[in-house]
């Protein structure tokens, strides 16, 4: 590749041919603020804050910094006072539109927008006003709620919609001032065929947009002296909590996340890595019963609600392939509200399920038919990794100060596999440790061909006589290659293994957000990912089916992986949706 | 919400479909294919309500949003049929100037819909337009063929009243 020389700020340096402004500058160590640029993703240059003075020969102006690509012997300023005057007043004028409450905005702290105000010294914020645009908040989705109040028009949650999930049920209508971000004919986003992945919310740098809060309700429910309230955290919310606390991406904070829960007044904190590892029970035991008795394969994994969800919208035709598994997060509550219930004598219906979840879909999830073994709901709330921060924050407690505690028994026993199901290929790896061990005796642990962050994953392993090919998805646009591939006979493949997410759950929708200016630069998914493999490595048990707390409640309750108990309360169904209900 | 559906019942014909259909086969491999398909659609419809719009997404895989986001971002599309009777008022500069606006809002009152709309029984729809060359008479308002001038807001409901 050809290299160039630019000097940006006085600071000579050689780029590659094609390179931005503004990646030139992050290369020189200077950030240039943006609100709209994604890298690849959604490269509008259309918010104009990255402004950045350029001289190629004929004198300064300003271009956007975001897409315009380096010359040869190119100067750059990128902090001159004629940028701050233009950026400042791109701030003022968008500002000038937007409804201000920055008080209890739920971004306020970590808003990509108040920042900037503050940095550029905006100190008049409604020195343009004039006309305002009003808007009626869209809370009809289950997950989510948007309030274009707050909206800048960004595009980051279209682009990510349409791009980065192949959906495409948010959009720009309108023209002009009148321009504003929603669905087709202003149906509200639960009236469309939105998946609730939540990765709109990720990455919208206001509070324009954000999940449903049920922090209060779960409050007064441990306030109440007649609940039970048990906790169960999913695997990537040890490895994103800390984000909220200031720690670095990639932080395991498991033991400071169970004393917090614990502080906050929860009757037991119990882990959703144990699920996992029931999880894999039933489905590796529904992929061998799929093999040998000449079922519906591909078989396709069950734990991504928003996945799931996609499948019944966009791909309904495929849904035999859809494993019957309930999610683990379905599963724990099932098996909190059967066995742990009956164990314990409480009556199912005194216990409120809590879950605490790296996604915004199994709001979503908790709400469906057939999720429902003790006759109530096998959860009662889903929390987001963002509402868990904000209750520890509110509650006054020093995360940072907490000494590590362990999750309690018996629901809080999980394994290495169990662990690793919040990162992209997780779920297959922890399947083919056990499904390998039940044909062939054999111990295999490392599984490396479907790790990493990549959007399609593939492996072949010889298992006995078998030879078991395998695929891995992330991020909905890949998966809809491999599913179209499956429509059209192509797929060679016995077990799929899809999440919503790119990267998987610890990439969630339900993730505390990282400014885009971080975002754009770092892998936040592999980072995450990091923290779960590394506390696989270090777990006693790496397989879930050496899981003693799994062995234990197939003794005393579900009998056998497949049983018709184990029908009963782990396994679920599906229905056929449209794209366009009208 | 729903408030950008027509409340007219959608009237479309298997006949009208298939030309549309047609058209889709013939444009949806073309790069940029959903400008030409739109146009050809309004021609056969007259409008692009949810129905109209709902058919080519499921038969091009262009999201509804999508659709919508440029149906409502041109002015040549319209999401509303045209009523039995069309009302344009004139908001020309001369007219304008003469309170053609207080005229055009009125109609808007009394008809409870807005401009670009059409009343839920398909009798009126209401529509702003540019100088029609009737300066002299000014402010002026078409009903179909038929002109009015030297208007004031006080003589809405005659007009309304003639076609009613």
């Amino acid at each position: 590749m050809e290299n160039i020389t630019v000097k940006i700020n006085g600071v000579e340096l050689e780029v590659p041919k094609g390179t931005t402004v503004l990646e030139a500058a992050h290369m020189a160590g200077f950030e240039i603020p943006t609100l709209c640029y994604m890298k690849e993703i959604n490269e509008i240059g259309a918010c104009r804050i990255c402004v950045t003075e350029v001289n190629e020969g004929r004198g300064f102006r300003l271009v956007a910094g975001c897409v315009y690509p380096c010359s040869n012997n190119m100067e750059v300023l990128t902090n001159s006072p004629k940028v701050i005057a233009s950026r400042k007043r791109t701030l003022e004028l968008i500002l000038s539109t937007h409804d201000r409450k920055c008080l209890s905005c739920v971004r306020s702290g970590n808003c990509e927008l108040q920042k900037l105000a503050k940095d550029y010294g905006v100190e008049d914020a409604s020195l343009y006003d004039g006309e305002k645009n009003v808007y009626e908040i869209d809370d009809t989705a289950a997950h989510m709620y948007r309030d274009n109040n707050k909206c800048i028009l960004c595009r980051r949650c279209v682009a990510v919609c349409s791009k980065t999930q192949g959906i495409g049920v948010i959009g720009a209508n309108e023209r002009g001032f009148k321009t504003y971000i929603g669905s087709a004919f202003d149906m509200g986003l639960g009236e469309t065929s939105c998946v609730s992945c939540g990765q709109c919310i990720a990455v919208c740098p206001v509070g324009a947009i954000s999940e449903k809060d049920y922090t209060k309700d779960v409050m007064a429910a441990i306030a109440d002296p007649e609940k039970t309230v048990l906790v169960q955290t999913a695997p990537a919310v040890r490895a994103g909590l800390g984000e909220a606390f200031g720690l670095p991406i990639g932080t395991n904070v498991e033991g400071k996340m169970v004393a917090a829960l614990r502080r906050l007044g929860f009757d037991k904190v119990f882990d959703t890595d144990f699920a996992a590892d029931l999880t894999i029970m039933e489905e590796a035991n529904e992929f061998l019963e799929r093999v040998q008795n000449g079922g519906t394969l591909p078989l396709i994994t069950s734990c991504s609600p928003g996945w799931v969800k996609f499948c019944e919208h966009y791909y309904p035709d495929l849904l035999d392939h859809l494993s019957s598994c309930k999610s683990p997060q379905q599963m724990f509550g099932a098996t909190a509200k059967t066995y742990w219930a009956e164990k314990m004598g409480i009556d199912p219906k005194n216990i409120v399920m809590v879950s605490i979840m790296p996604c915004t879909a199994k709001k979503f999830e908790i709400g469906r038919d057939d999720e429902s073994a003790a006759g109530v709901p096998d959860v009662d709330f889903a929390l987001t990794t963002r509402e868990l921060g904000r209750m520890i924050e509110r509650a006054g407690i020093n995360f940072l100060g907490l000494e590590d505690e362990k999750f309690d028994d018996p629901l809080g026993l999980s394994t290495g596999a169990g662990v690793i199901f919040g990162a992209t290929g997780g779920v297959m790896e922890a399947a083919l440790r056990t499904a390998v061990h039940t044909l062939t005796g054999e111990n295999p642990i490392d599984f490396p061909q479907v790790r990493g962050t990549e959007g399609i994953k593939e492996a072949e392993y010889p298992v006995g006589d078998l030879k078991v090919k395998v695929k891995v998805a992330s991020g909905l646009s890949n998966a809809r290659q491999i599913l179209d591939d499956i429509r059209a006979g192509k797929c060679d493949a016995q077990f799929i293994e899809i999440m919503a997410c790119p990267g998987g759950c610890v990439n969630g929708g339900g993730q505390p957000q990282v400014p885009m200016g971080i975002r754009n630069f770092v892998d936040i998914r592999a980072e995450r990912a990091k923290v779960l493999y590394n506390l696989d490595k270090s777990m006693p048990f790496r397989q879930s089916h050496e899981n003693p707390a799994i062995k234990k409640v197939y003794e005393e309750f579900f009998e056998k992986p497949g049983s018709h108990k184990a029908h009963e309360v782990l396994h679920t169904s599906y229905v056929k949706r449209k794209v366009n209900e009208i | 919400m729903n408030s950008a559906k027509s409340t007219v019942p959608f009237k479309g014909t298997p006949e009208q479909e298939a030309q549309l259909l047609k058209v889709i086969e013939e444009k949806k491999s073309d790069k940029g294919a959903l400008m030409p398909i739109l146009q050809k659609a309004q021609e056969i419809y007259g409008y692009l309500p949810i129905e109209v719009q709902a058919i080519i997404s499921d038969n091009t895989g262009i999201p509804l949003e999508k659709i919508y986001g440029v149906v409502t971002f041109y002015a040549q599309f319209s999401l509303y049929p045209k009523g039995e009777y069309t009302i344009s008022v004139c908001l020309g500069t001369a007219c304008y100037v003469k309170g053609s606006g207080d005229i055009y809002n009125k109609l808007q009152e009394k008809l409870g819909i807005g401009g670009g709309e059409c009343t839920a029984d398909g009798k009126f729809s209401l529509d702003a337009c540019r100088c029609i060359g009737a300066c002299g008479l000014a402010p002026v308002l078409t009903v179909n063929e038929d002109v009015y001038g030297r208007l004031t807001v006080d003589d809405v409901d005659k007009i309304l009243a003639k076609y009613a």
